[in-house]
């Protein structure tokens, strides 16, 4: 069992814990790095999507796992971000202008629906998000003139500093360069009075204002950083597709990126990278076994979303703290064997009064 | 054709899509006025209810009467055993997790139902005693379809009043759904009257499937009418049963009417346009009451 | 000039009278304590002064400014901190996070800076732990520090949001019912506390409490109330005595 001997304040401010944790995490870097050496162009589209699904991650499970605000319409701060990025390209803007701008203007959606928002809580504020979101997609179908509407719309290629992107590797680092920002601005912000804030609001909004947290602004800044790293996202992924529509931004994606959020493990960042990985791999797992089930089964359309569903509902059923949870289980068991008690990680139920006003 | 007569047609039609998002809404209601969880799946269930019906009616042949009154006990059973079964273990979870729960649950029957031999994803019809009957009054072209869905939740909503009300059974349910410690004391099981209470939601929405069928045909992507019933109930207040017909009504109504006097896509979002609006200005609805937690 | 003055003060919740015509004043430096039996308006009349209910009538003056319907965020900044009744501490964050949240007034560095995080707001979180740590010293919270509040027994908690509110480093601090469910020892140390917080961090104390004897030891004057109303006022002894609050405690 490791036995963290501190000796400074700085350390508990430091992102990493201790000499342990440098050093898988610069594996895990070199080993990124060096996949397209290693791996079938498919493969690094793939881990592509896993990146891009993961910065869209971070900026869920910043304003729903720590903020605690549900979003249940985040595939609309997705959609304008990619459309926002094509179009932007489209009329001739460097990728450095228009990838920040794509996350921006998600941003100032995320505003949009934050401000409304403010006095909703937990349902109505999840219906709320819900009702954005399909209004959101109606527009992107609707503003013909800007974004081609149903018909869809090409994505040009990026041009960063002289250079086309032009391949799947190139894209990739590109997106591996993107999350690792967006990971480590999310993991400030955690440690940082902000951070703090968010986590206060999602665990009792009266005492948070009791210290002086100003909730109006920081559910507004939660939204909005939310919806700027998702809009990021967005962009990235215009570029991934080269060609978008409407119907890519739909219900199912708000549910995917939930997903997501929720297999990782809320209150996790570790869990969103878990959760992408999951999300973006369950298809090919499925695939894979198409082959061996009868055929009765395997033909079927609905398979993949039955599947979906049903590891969902199992999660939320038996394992609520995501796969990082039980990541955390497992180490824990080690690290105390032979005396891990269960009761360590036992939920608590919570019931509060409500009385009517 | 003249002003008030469009208008008229136009409110009709409104008000009887707006029942069937009435009754969707008041399946949610139903349930959150119990265990204070909205069931993002209601939808599917509706969707289920009509499959029930089309399988007992169209594939095994049965009369219309006697095949939608199965479809609504079969409902019935689905509703009870999917609380005690899955819904059961999540008391006293945050929102967040009921929220997914359902909405994992919706997926799930969805899909399911896609892949069931004889339903897959075709469109059946189910051939009703009223069907493509149109009653003509002063001009009025009036589908006995539509007419017999506002009557159908008309008399539905009044046999549930009058169990709520009247019936001990019924009277237990609303003790449950108020304060189930006290009703717990008074010898009422809570639980049960949980379940049965997701039994008679789904019920309800069971016979909204039927009453829908025959306007928009049966296809596994019938639910997605439940996301309709969400600002329909929030505009009703969450927590009012008579609320969620009305702002059923209302919603059908002012979608009637965008579709014809607002440009083309307004008539999809006018339902969520509303339910943002009201969220805002008065988030607790036309009959709801505003809680809050005490500290 | 009193440092609290809260005149006339009425909020109303369907049919009842919750608090009405409240009136006192508080002085720097004072320990002050409201009592009453359950349902007095005790715990209304600090949601009033925190701002989570609208009054229906009357004024609350702190420091000479008027604050009866500023923002609820306001009132910490204005050197106003509590506890709650039935403890509102962040149960999913570390002893030491709840406590660096009660810095949260302090703080100068936006999101911006803080996404970067630039040695500003290094040197902020810095100062935040030095004071924070004084804290702990000063309630004896040092082998709490890293653990989740959700696993903490129900007396530590209540020293914890203790010390919390301290981290805001109020003029004012409001404690409701600071010695509910705790047993006499950690009573014994919470008056003690009390005592302390009042001669060594120069704060003033509004607190609400049952527990007589701990009302005794350390208020310098009480508030009697019953169905919202002032009954008495004046030094725990006079108080206590008083016939209309002994009648109503027992009823008559």
């Amino acid at each position: 069992m490791r036995f963290i001997f501190k000796t400074s304040y700085q350390q508990d401010i430091r992102l990493y814990r201790h000499g342990g944790d440098i050093f898988w995490y610069g594996l895990l870097l070199l080993a990124l790095l060096t996949a397209p050496a290693v791996l079938d162009v498919y493969y690094i589209g793939e881990l592509t999507l896993m990146a891009i699904f993961a910065i869209a991650g971070v900026g869920l499970m910043l304003l729903t796992g720590y903020t605690g605000q549900i979003s249940l319409g985040h595939a609309a701060f997705f959609g304008v971000g990619a459309y926002t990025e094509a179009v932007l390209i489209e009329a001739g803007w460097p990728f450095l202008l228009s990838f920040p701008t794509a996350g921006l203007l998600a941003g100032a959606v995320g505003v949009a629906i934050g401000l409304p928002a403010l006095r909703l809580t937990g349902l109505y504020l999840a219906i709320a998000t819900l009702a954005f979101a399909f209004i959101v997609e109606e527009v992107l179908a609707r503003w013909e003139s800007v974004t081609h509407g149903h018909e869809g719309m090409a994505v040009g290629d990026i041009s960063l500093l002289g250079m086309d992107i032009d391949t799947e590797w190139k894209l990739y680092y590109i997106a591996i360069a993107v999350l690792i920002l967006v990971m480590l601005g999310a993991l400030n912000i955690l440690r940082s009075p902000t951070g703090r804030a968010f986590v206060a609001i999602r665990d009792s909004e009266h005492a948070a204002q009791s210290l002086g947290v100003n909730l109006a602004t920081y559910k507004t800044l939660a939204f909005a950083i939310s919806a700027a790293f998702t809009g990021l996202a967005g962009a990235l992924y215009a570029h991934k597709l080269l060609y978008i529509s409407p119907d890519a931004f739909t219900i199912y994606m708000s549910i995917e990126l939930l997903l997501m959020v929720v297999i990782g493990g809320l209150g996790s960042l570790h869990g969103v990278v878990f959760g992408a990985a999951f999300v973006i791999l369950l298809p090919q797992a499925i695939a894979i076994f198409r082959d061996e089930l009868p055929s009765m089964v395997a033909e079927q359309p609905g398979l993949e979303s039955a599947i979906f569903g049903l590891i969902l509902v199992l999660v939320i059923l038996f394992e609520p703290l995501g796969i990082y949870g039980r990541w955390l289980k497992i180490k824990h068991y080690f690290s105390v064997f032979p005396l891990y008690r269960k009761a360590t990680f036992k939920r608590q139920k919570t019931y509060s009064r409500m009385t009517q006003r | 054709m003249e002003p008030v007569l469009l208008n008229t047609q136009l409110i009709f039609n409104g008000v009887a899509v707006g029942c069937i998002y009435g009754l969707v809404a008041l399946g949610f209601v139903l349930i959150y006025k119990a265990t204070e969880v909205v069931n993002f799946a209601q939808g599917e269930l509706l969707m289920l209810g009509a499959f029930f019906a089309y399988t007992y009616i169209g594939i095994l042949g049965l009369p219309y009467w006697l095949g939608a009154l199965l479809a609504i006990a079969s409902m019935a059973i689905f509703g009870g055993l999917l609380d005690r079964v899955v819904m059961r273990p999540v008391v006293g979870q945050p929102t967040f997790a009921y929220v997914m729960l359902t909405i994992g649950l919706g997926i799930i029957i969805r899909a399911v139902a896609s892949m069931i031999p004889g339903w897959g994803v075709e469109t059946y019809s189910i051939d009703t005693p009223y069907s493509n009957a149109v009653i003509n009054v002063a001009g009025l072209v009036i589908s006995v379809e539509y007419l017999f869905i506002v009557i159908a939740t008309c008399l539905l909503v009044a046999v549930l009043y009058g169990f709520f009300s009247f019936t001990r059974l019924g009277v237990a349910m609303q003790a449950s759904s108020q304060n189930q410690l006290a009703a717990y004391y008074m010898g009422i099981p809570v639980k049960s009257m949980f379940s049965m209470i997701w039994g008679i939601s789904a019920s309800v929405a069971a016979i909204a499937g039927i009453l829908l069928a025959p306007v928009s045909l049966i296809d596994t992507s019938m639910g997605f009418i439940g996301l309709k019933a969400f600002p329909a109930a929030v505009l009703g207040g969450f927590g009012s049963i008579p609320g969620a017909l009305v702002g059923g009504v209302i919603i059908g109504v002012i979608e009637s009417l965008s579709g014809f006097y607002l440009p083309a896509g307004f008539k999809d979002i006018a339902a969520f346009l509303v339910l943002l609006v009201v969220l805002i200005v008065r988030p607790e609805g036309l009959f709801g009451t505003s809680t809050r937690k005490r500290v | 000039m009193a440092l609290v003055e809260v005149n006339n003060l009425a909020i109303q919740f369907g049919g009842i009278r919750a608090v009405d015509g409240v009136s006192f004043e508080i002085s720097a430096g004072e320990i002050y304590t409201i009592i009453g039996p359950n349902g007095a308006g005790k715990t209304t009349i600090f949601n009033l002064i925190s701002r989570i209910y609208d009054p229906l009538d009357g004024t609350i003056v702190f420091n000479g400014q008027d604050i009866t319907h500023e923002q609820p965020h306001r009132i910490a900044q204005l050197g106003i901190a509590r506890t709650f009744q039935n403890i509102e501490l962040f149960e999913n964050a570390t002893v030491l996070d709840n406590l660096l949240l009660g810095r949260h007034r302090h703080h100068r560095t936006q999101f911006w800076q803080e996404i970067v995080f630039f040695p500003v707001v290094r040197h902020q979180e810095l100062e935040d732990r030095e004071k924070v740590e004084e804290i702990i010293d000063f309630l004896d919270l040092q082998h709490y520090r890293e653990q989740f509040v959700r696993s903490l027994p129900y007396g530590v908690r209540k020293v914890v949001e203790l010390a919390r509110a301290l981290a805001t480093q109020p003029e004012l601090l409001m404690l409701d019912e600071p010695s509910s469910g705790l047993n006499v020892e950690e009573t014994r140390d919470m008056s003690f506390w009390i005592r302390d917080i009042r001669q060594q961090l120069g704060i003033t104390l509004l607190m609400v409490e049952h527990d007589m004897k701990l009302v005794a030891d350390v208020s310098d004057r009480v508030l009697a109330l019953n169905d919202g109303r002032v009954l008495t006022e004046g030094s725990p002894s006079s108080v206590q005595g008083n016939a209309d609050v002994v009648a109503a405690y027992l009823g008559e």
